[in-house]
């Protein structure tokens, strides 16, 4: 499933694309909602990996705009829990993904990022 | 002892196309099993694993760490693989996120030095080459276990990726047969790489002589 956790993850990776080429940029998405057992160890753990204005700006293009613009140094339980939801909770079910930088397209079908490239498109 | 993951939503059909666990993918599962307490131990918060195939083995990691502790990152460049992971992790209760890509590809430029946890059941098994370069672009069954010369063809382009991926506590499993030349393997890591590792189980099953490499950075007390 595409959730923004994965999508945070995810940069383009066309041969010869190296700058501008993360965040991927959601296009034409069904989300669905599903509930997740809420993990805070996780989340504490998680954050330092997170590129915050991606994610920021991924969930706004869902719909989403409980996220705050800059990171806030205090975790408590109710920012966790907002950081939960949108990481873990939003799944993209079909659309794409497209680069910002060289505009290739990746395909979401059955909440499956297909990332794959032809051949002559591999680094 | 863990639980073998449930496998049972998986029919014939998906085993045309997708890799039916055997003694390679149960032999991972023991080393996991076998490792367990310093798995935990370590805390992995990103797992990923190459070529998941049916998400047999990273279900059983998931249940070894906790569904809810870390993130399941799942790659195969099998459509139907991609699909049988997500299920099979539904049907354990551990979320796997599955990536239709090549190795870690998408992966890379995000993941440098962050995975806690790598896994890999490559196709391991001697042929030539080209019938392995043909059978990962098919991108069907066929890519579970062609291996081209010495079995080692899509192992060694991993192998080049590893030092890269792996965080500062993190570590490799891999799978491979007496062919692939195991010493040799470990060989390459550490000369290439400075990376060190062990063999944490082997055993004899039907025709093959089965291996896992644990490949980690630092000394001895992993």
């Amino acid at each position: 499933m595409v959730r923004l956790i994965t999508h945070n993850l995810l940069a383009c990776h066309v041969r010869g694309c190296n700058s501008n080429n993360f965040p991927l940029q959601f296009q034409d998405v069904q989300i669905g909602l599903r509930e997740a057992e809420f993990n805070p160890d996780f989340l504490r753990g998680f954050l330092p990996k997170i590129e915050w204005n991606a994610l920021v700006g991924a969930a706004r293009q869902l719909g989403d705009t409980s996220l705050p613009e800059e990171q806030p140094s205090m975790l408590d339980d109710d920012f966790l829990k907002t950081l939960h939801h949108v990481l873990l909770e939003i799944h993209v079910e079909e659309g794409a993904m497209v680069c910002p930088n060289c505009k290739h397209v990746y395909p979401i079908s059955n909440g499956i990022p297909n990332m794959l490239l032809a051949e002559h498109e591999i680094g | 002892m863990i639980p073998t993951p449930d496998l049972s939503h998986l029919t014939r059909k998906d085993y045309e196309h997708v890799y039916e666990p055997a003694e390679d993918t149960f032999i991972l599962l023991d080393a996991l099993e076998q490792d367990a307490e310093y798995l935990r131990s370590v805390r992995p918060k990103i797992c990923l694993e190459i070529g998941s195939g049916s998400g047999c083995v990273s279900s059983f990691l998931g249940t070894v760490l906790g569904g809810t502790c870390s993130l399941y990152l799942c790659t195969d460049i099998n459509p139907h693989a991609t699909q049988c992971t997500v299920r099979t992790g539904k049907q354990n209760k551990v979320e796997l996120n599955a990536v239709l890509a090549s190795f870690a590809d998408p992966l890379n430029a995000r993941l440098r030095g962050s995975v806690d946890v790598l896994l890999f059941n490559p196709p391991y098994v001697p042929t030539i080459g080209e019938e392995a370069t043909e059978a990962q672009s098919s991108a069907d069954i066929q890519g579970a276990w062609a291996g081209g010369e010495d079995g080692m063809q899509v192992t060694n382009r991993l192998l080049d990726m590893v030092e890269s991926l792996l965080s500062s506590n993190g570590c490799f499993y891999l799978v491979a047969v007496k062919q692939n030349n195991v010493p040799g393997i470990q060989a390459k890591m550490l000369q290439e790489y400075g990376l060190h590792s062990e063999v944490v189980l082997h055993r004899r099953a039907g025709g093959e002589h089965l291996f896992v490499i644990k490949i980690f950075r630092g000394s001895s007390d992993q």
